[in-house]
């Protein structure tokens, strides 16, 4: 599907490029998703890592099981934010995530407009700054 | 490892050869501290005379040149020569080896019988050994070995020769290790002290790369390369606590301004330029980065491991250039894109030299950042040098260009002679505007084959775009329009909008200067409509399209899609049947959401409509869209709602089928095909290009018009009228701006009204429930006008019957209601009887109303039913206008009433039944020779009363044969006593039957039966 459920990028400005740089991560995400000759046990890994650098930021990617994808992307400069931060906060938009689905009201394929999802990304966003 | 040889210089230079030959032909088992895994580890060696100069002072940090073992060579036999001056020049070596604390040293005692045989004062061999060993070998016997005859070519000597070496590799060894661990201590103790001033890391690096030059001697190259990776490690965290506000004092000179950008080398081993530079303590933070990288680049490459080599130029690159930032570096603009263009294509020169082709295709998904990242830089430089424009550079731009030049320095004697190198590639691109355009052509190519040639469409598409942007800077919209298609189909089709848009304004630009008119207004609408967009660009591209309107060539008519201009929302009919009769209106409520940015006024706004050819009332099951309350709701166009279709999901169980337990459990989607089809098709978003063919008005089609429409931003109205017969079917929907046509192309879902014409027709019924004869009773005439329009002197001829004449009153008046039940007026009836035809004068009345009135009959009893059938009409003919039948003990009668209508030439027959209110029985009652008649009339309207009358029968003279009687009752109704009406009057007959009784007492046994009409009667005898 491809299509964007949530995008929020701070600051604003300039955030055509993230579509873009998000936009085009989709296929370092798509070639680890099928990557061949994966082991077993990294199957089950949802954190896909850096899926690649540029300049001024970095690209993390993550997918979860019924192959939604979730990107993250960091401004290079800041290195408080090492694997594990990134790995963490993944995790905490994946069940956000997964309560957004659980609401019934919820049409799966729509873009996300959840308060409590809004306000995890909020947080996350803030952390990183 | 370095050996100081001393003693005989003359021996020791004849077995030099042997001994660097066959030292490292065997492997020595390395077992090392803290835990490292023990190697394997050929040891090669260098023989150098001893001098006392050359042994290491204290402090020494060089581990390359370090003495590891000291061989003294002595091939004396002679225990004279030896007490008079080998012995003495033996203690001299010590004392020099002592005072310099070195403890590996062996003292090599060469035999040969040759001499022997010529001495005869010789001690045995052995002694002069045991006479060293008790002199020097203190403890250590095995310090001091002998070889014997070593230049020939027998068993004892090759013996001798291998237990030599043995011993030789086994005490390089150990000194080796002892001095290394040292070395690694006194590495670590300096690393410490990182935190104290004046600690440099220069100098440290200078330490630590001694021992990887060590490591990688002994081909130890991942331990090599793990000292530079500590060496990168600790450069970077120094930089990130400089970027904190923790800085180093040393890390001063590397913030001094980036002078030479001539990029990474690695084509040498060891960059000796650059490594000298860092040794004085004078590098720059590029100079420093290149040669550590340099230096590990080398080492992977050792290691066969070139894919890291361009993940980690990848990472380096971008890595210094952050570093600069964040130690606020000055640099020339420029210079760091040509450093990294530079560095890129040197990595992958350097790639490419160690791989052959088939390695490097299957790995482009490894060097293709590189590609991307050279090919970027080389843009970046273009944008600055004025290359990437219509006019070529100014003056300015050529100064810029002079200066990036100037930091390039001379091209280094390794690429001197090569055609493609990097360097020659740099200065060419910059020199002029169609050098650049070249490279750059071919890098941006080259890296968009290669996303392609790994599936990174996306990828592909996005260096695409930025050759789109620099075809349209060089003012070349035809070589730029089809890259901008191609993404803006990825984006579309994965509803990415604000790509989607701002590619979408850069396609609108390029269609602009191609003047393709219809694609750029299509473009434009879509653009006006586009909510990413500020109002102001919105207005812009809708006053675009006005503009563009309003002009007055004729031939330009331009076809657009309406979706992106107005969004149909929904269809009311009123009325909401969607069912109305000619002449009346049925109305068509559009409403449609204006996209727009400002209101536009429209000529006309049309809808086409299909006549279809089926019989009226025949559509009410095909309008299933069509809501009861006449609403048709248009589903929005939004890309989700059109690719979500239901996922059908079933549960899936699966038992294993020898013990029938569960093996798995899940849920599948049945509909999957479908649903990924979907997905490739990729419809979802408005793709106007690929509509726009489509896009074409059905000809001769008819239309519901709306004249100079005012479309505001957001939800409008708009009403047709439809009044033409027939069934229709709406199409297409077509907004007229001027030049441009809007245009919906089809309708979904399908949308139909009907406009019936009717037939004028009359119905008389009842106003009770059942119509009774012999009273007054009030029929109501109904005409429904239907398409014709009742005129003045028009009339209804009714012919009379005797049986039922019209009773007319002068208050009879007659009601017109309207098609909705919707009382109009009431006037008063005329009517006029003469003989034959009662004939009531109608009111005017238009079509399609109603017209009422009520009329009263009165159908006469007829006195006797047998009678009845042979009722004659006055021209001869039978009359069947008037039956009588019986039902369930009720007395029916059907009269027909002949109607002459204004609008048709034929009789209009109406059958009106009449109830006949009584049932009358009669009986002869016999009480001896008394004979009775009774009649019973029973009521049949009100509660079923019976009224038995009883009339006694006497002859004054002899009975007769047959005795008729009429039995007549008046009747009233309950409401009106005095009405004066016909009495009801009931016939019948009584008949003398004789019985003859078989012999034996006629004048005693008579019994006499009357037969009544109509009755059974039974005889008996």
């Amino acid at each position: 599907m491809n299509c964007p459920l949530y995008i929020r990028s701070v600051p604003t400005q300039g955030e055509l490029k993230f579509h873009y740089t998000v936009h085009t991560s989709l296929d370092v995400v798509e070639e680890k998703i099928s990557g061949v000759g994966k082991a077993l046990a990294d199957q089950r890994e949802l954190y896909l890592g850096l899926l690649y650098p540029t300049e001024d930021y970095k690209v993390y990617g993550y997918v979860t099981n019924s192959k939604v994808k979730f990107v993250i992307v960091v401004d290079s400069s800041n290195t408080s934010l090492r694997d594990n931060e990134i790995r963490s906060m993944f995790r905490k938009l994946h069940n956000s995530f997964t309560d957004v689905m659980c609401n019934p009201f919820y049409n799966p394929g729509d873009p996300i407009q959840s308060k409590a999802f809004d306000s995890i990304v909020s947080t996350m966003m803030v952390q990183a700054c | 490892a370095f050996f100081l040889c001393a003693g005989d210089q003359n021996l020791f230079t004849a077995l030099y050869g042997s001994l660097t030959q066959q030292l490292p032909r065997e492997p020595m088992e390395w077992r090392r501290s803290y835990g490292r895994a023990p190697k394997m580890i050929y040891l090669e060696a260098n023989f150098v005379q001893f001098k006392e100069e050359l042994l290491p002072k204290e402090g020494n940090k060089a581990l390359l040149t370090f003495p590891f073992l000291h061989v003294y060579w002595t091939d004396c036999c002679d225990s004279e020569v030896y007490k008079a001056s080998v012995k003495e020049d033996m203690q001299r070596w010590q004392a020099a080896l002592r005072l310099h604390g070195s403890v590996d040293w062996l003292i090599a005692v060469v035999e040969s019988d040759n001499k022997k045989k010529n001495k005869t004062n010789l001690l045995p061999r052995t002694s002069i050994v045991d006479k060293i060993r008790s002199d020097f070998c203190n403890k250590q016997s095995d310090r001091c070995v002998s070889l014997c005859d070593p230049l020939k070519e027998s068993s004892r000597s090759q013996e001798s020769w291998s237990s030599f070496l043995t011993k030789l590799r086994t005490l390089l060894l150990m000194s080796f290790t002892r001095n290394l661990g040292r070395f690694e201590d006194e590495m670590r103790t300096l690393r410490e002290k990182r935190t104290e001033p004046g600690w440099s890391f220069c100098d440290y690096f200078m330490v630590q790369e001694e021992l990887a030059f060590v490591f990688e001697m002994l081909q130890q190259f991942e331990d090599a390369l793990v000292q530079y990776d500590e060496l990168d490690a600790l450069f970077t965290q120094y930089v990130l606590n400089f970027g904190a506000g923790d800085g180093a004092n040393w890390l001063g000179s590397f913030c001094q301004p980036v002078r030479s950008w001539n990029g990474l080398l690695l084509r040498r081993p060891i960059d000796m330029e650059k490594r000298d530079l860092i040794q004085r303590g004078e590098a720059s933070l590029l100079d420093l980065r290149s040669y550590l990288f340099s230096r590990q680049c080398t080492l992977l490459i050792f290691l066969q491991r070139p894919w890291e080599v361009t993940a980690r130029a990848l990472e380096l690159l971008h890595n210094c250039v952050q570093e600069l930032r964040l130690l606020e570096v000055s640099v020339v603009s420029g210079a760091l894109d040509c450093w990294v263009f530079l560095s890129c294509l040197e990595v992958l020169h350097r790639i490419e030299g160690c791989c052959d082709r088939s390695q490097l295709e299957a790995n482009t998904s490894h060097t293709v950042g590189l590609w991307t990242y050279a090919t970027e830089k080389l843009r970046c430089l273009g944008d600055l040098c004025g290359l990437v424009s219509e006019n070529g550079p100014n003056s300015e731009d050529l100064n810029k260009t002079v200066d990036l030049l100037a930091g390039l320095g001379a091209e280094r004697p390794e690429t001197v002679n090569s055609p493609q190198s990097p360097y020659k590639k740099l200065k060419e691109a910059l020199s002029s505007v169609e050098a650049f355009e070249k490279h750059y052509l071919e890098l941006s190519h080259a890296a968009m084959e290669m996303y392609k040639a790994i599936g990174r469409l996306r990828s592909a598409r996005l260096v695409g775009k930025s050759l789109a942007e620099f075809y349209m800077r060089k003012g070349d919209p035809r070589s730029a329009e089809n890259f901008l298609l191609d993404s803006l189909k990825s984006y579309v089709s994965e509803s990415w909008s604000l790509p989607l848009t701002h590619t979408r304004k850069q396609i609108a630009e390029c269609q602009k200067q191609l003047q393709k008119m219809d694609e750029y207004l299509q473009t434009s609408a879509l653009l006006a409509s586009d909510t990413n967009l500020s109002d102001d660009e919105r207005r812009h591209f809708c006053q675009e399209i006005l503009t563009f309107a309003s002009q007055t060539a004729e031939d330009a008519r331009v076809a657009l899609s309406m979706s992106s201009f107005t969004r149909l929302q929904e269809l009311r009919f009123r009325p909401s049947s969607a069912l109305v009769h000619v002449s009346a209106a049925l109305q068509l409520e559009l409403r449609l959401c204006s996209l727009m940015p400002v209101p536009v006024t429209l000529e006309q706004i049309s809808a086409s409509i299909h006549f279809t050819q089926e019989q009226p009332g025949s559509t009410a099951q095909k309008r299933a869209a069509q809501n009861p309350d006449g609403t048709v709701t248009f589903p929005a166009a939004s890309p989700a709602s059109a690719s979500a279709s239901a996922l059908e999901l079933c549960e899936i169980l699966e038992h294993s089928p020898s013990d029938n337990v569960l093996s798995s459990a899940g849920v599948a989607c049945r509909n999957m095909h479908l649903l990924m089809r979907q997905n490739d098709s990729a419809t979802s978003l408005d793709t106007p290009n690929t509509a726009l063919t489509a896009l074409t008005l059905e000809d001769g089609a008819q239309m519901l018009r709306a004249s100079d429409v005012t479309l505001l931003p957001g939800n409008n109205s708009i009403v047709f009228t439809a009044q033409k017969p027939g069934v229709y079917t709406l199409r297409q929907l077509c907004a007229t701006l001027g030049q441009v046509q809007f245009i919906l192309p089809h309708l979904y879902p399908v949308v139909q009204y009907e406009v019936y014409s009717q037939e004028p027709q009359l119905s008389i019924q009842p106003l009770t429930e059942h119509l009774l004869a012999g009273l007054p009773q009030q029929v109501k005439f109904t005409i429904l006008t239907g398409h014709y329009s009742v005129k003045k002197g028009d009339a209804l001829q009714l012919s009379n019957t005797d049986s039922m004449p019209v009773l007319h009153s002068s208050t009879c008046s007659a009601r017109i209601l309207s098609s909705s039940a919707e009382l109009l007026a009431e006037s008063a009836l005329s009517i006029q009887s003469s003989e034959k035809v009662t004939s009531i004068s109608l009111p005017v009345t238009p079509p399609y109303h109603t017209l009422e009135f009520l009329l009263e009959v009165l159908c006469h009893i007829p006195s006797c039913p047998a009678r009845m059938e042979s009722e004659r009409l006055t021209n001869g003919q039978i009359s069947r206008r008037s039956r009588t039948r019986f039902n369930s003990g009720m007395t029916l009668i059907d009269q027909k009433v002949s109607v002459d209508c204004p609008w048709s030439i034929y009789s209009t027959l109406v059958s009106l039944t009449f109830h006949v209110p009584f049932k009358v029985k009669h009986s002869l009652l016999s009480a001896g020779r008394r004979k009775f008649i009774q009649v019973c009339l029973q009521n049949l309207v009100f509660r079923q009363q019976c009224v038995f009358s009883v009339w006694e029968l006497r002859w004054s003279s002899v009975s007769p044969v047959s005795l008729h009687c009429v039995f007549s009752a008046a009747f009233a109704p309950a409401d009106a006593p005095d009405a004066a009406l016909k009495p009801y009057t009931y016939d019948f007959t009584l008949e003398r039957v004789s019985v003859s009784a078989d012999g034996s007492d006629l004048s005693r046994v008579c019994v006499a039966a009357f037969h009544l009409s109509l009755c059974d009667i039974y005889c008996l005898r």
